[in-house]
């Protein structure tokens, strides 16, 4: 009976130091493991100017418009806050539309962002399209939600 | 032995039925969605999986636990039976999940911390088969296992918090999350279908894999016990 309790010490205790360990490295790195900086890092980071990062945020509205005939998109990201203008050519995947959340990995140039990549977020939101359309007509639509990566918007 | 008997043909029925309706439901009830289309459909089989991924590495730390803390014998069985169906599990996640982020997000794979965890946990599982079968002494071997499977258990709430802490390509959660479910209900209702259906899928396949266990090891037992009286006339014949 004594050794099966300090067997089961042994592993709690274990366990408890690991978790521990892990958090505290977990935070150590929570710089690297963010996927995507938003345009307010951008802004705000002089770090990050000339380095190749990925941002990322909400598809402005009415800001999309097409450059030599269709091949180049030129858009404008924005986190609520900060907007950053982007152009990317390349494959446009299907998500990507105003008000969407996107992931675009590139450097600044001159003032504007050039994409090499460009990735598409979708929302936690599942429903079939006459739920969405009712939703809309009734006005208890929040477009877009809150901008993805809110954990880092928020600051 | 005698209780798993009985159960298990009713747990294999039980399983046909609710993936039958399940995979009808999903595949063809269930409406598109309103950004994704039908795409949305490999969800279907994407998060039971996910689910299915972390629920066996969950029984198989407890499994651990037990095995190394009241070193109960079924609990080794129980582990070992566990961890390919759930390296299977997860591996069937990372697929679907690949082939659904290729046309949503435009990719087929990222370094985010949601699928980098999953992937960690795919290694986990692997890592545990690998360990246990590693030594000639098969209860060094499960104990190694055990040890390294209870070390994995922090990557658990890892891959569940990740999209909370860090931002990350995969969206957050849409079902275990504060203020109720955002999957419309007549979506709902067949993922959870779904979700039983590969829970009582495990649990046959489960049982079948522990009882094989436990009669393979009882024969192996006979086998010894005959090979007993001969033991010295064999070692006579290997030394000469």
């Amino acid at each position: 009976m004594r050794r099966k309790r300090r067997r089961l010490i042994a592993v709690l205790a274990g366990l408890a130091c690991l978790g521990f360990a892990t958090a505290l490295v977990l935070y150590a790195f929570n710089d690297n493991l963010v996927f995507f900086k938003t345009p307010t890092d951008l802004v705000t980071d002089a770090s990050l100017k000339d380095r190749r990062v990925r941002i990322g945020g909400l598809v402005e509205d009415k800001s999309i418009a097409r450059e030599d005939g269709g091949k180049t998109l030129r858009f404008r990201i924005t986190d609520g806050n900060n907007t950053v203008p982007v152009t990317y050519t390349g494959v446009i995947p299907d998500l990507f539309r105003e008000g969407q959340g996107v992931v675009a990995e590139g450097s600044m140039d001159r003032g504007t962002f050039r994409a090499a990549t460009l990735l598409a977020k979708h929302d936690e939101k599942y429903m079939p399209p006459e739920v969405a359309e009712a939703l809309k007509k009734s006005g208890h639509w929040q477009e877009g939600g809150p901008p993805p990566g809110t954990s880092s918007a928020k600051q | 032995m005698r209780l798993s008997a009985a159960v298990l043909p009713w747990c294999a029925i039980a399983t046909a039925l609710t993936l039958g309706v399940g995979l009808y439901l999903a595949l063809f009830v269930a409406p598109p969605d309103y950004q994704q289309g039908e795409a949305v459909r490999i969800m279907f089989i994407h998060v039971p999986a996910a689910w299915m991924a972390m629920f066996v590495y969950g029984n198989l730390a407890l499994a651990s636990a037990v095995a190394l803390i009241w070193r109960h014998p079924l609990a080794d069985l129980a582990g070992q039976a566990a961890a390919p169906l759930g390296a299977g599990f997860t591996l069937l996640c990372l697929v679907t999940g690949s082939l659904w982020g290729q046309p949503m997000w435009g990719t087929w794979w990222v370094w985010d911390a949601r699928l980098t965890s999953v992937l960690v946990l795919f290694f986990l599982y692997l890592g545990y088969i690998a360990l246990v079968n590693a030594f000639d002494e098969p209860t060094r071997g499960a104990r190694a296992g055990a040890i390294l499977a209870l070390v994995g258990v922090v990557n658990i709430p890892i891959i569940k918090f990740s999209v909370d802490w860090w931002n990350t390509l995969h969206q957050p959660a849409s079902i275990m999350r504060m203020g109720g479910p955002t999957i419309d209900a007549s979506m709902l209702w067949p993922l959870f279908l779904m979700a039983i259906g590969f829970t009582l899928y495990f649990l046959t396949v489960l049982l079948i894999r522990i009882r094989t266990a436990i009669i393979a090891r009882k024969l192996q037992v006979l086998r010894m016990a005959e090979l007993e009286p001969d033991e010295d006339f064999a070692g006579a014949r290997s030394a000469s």
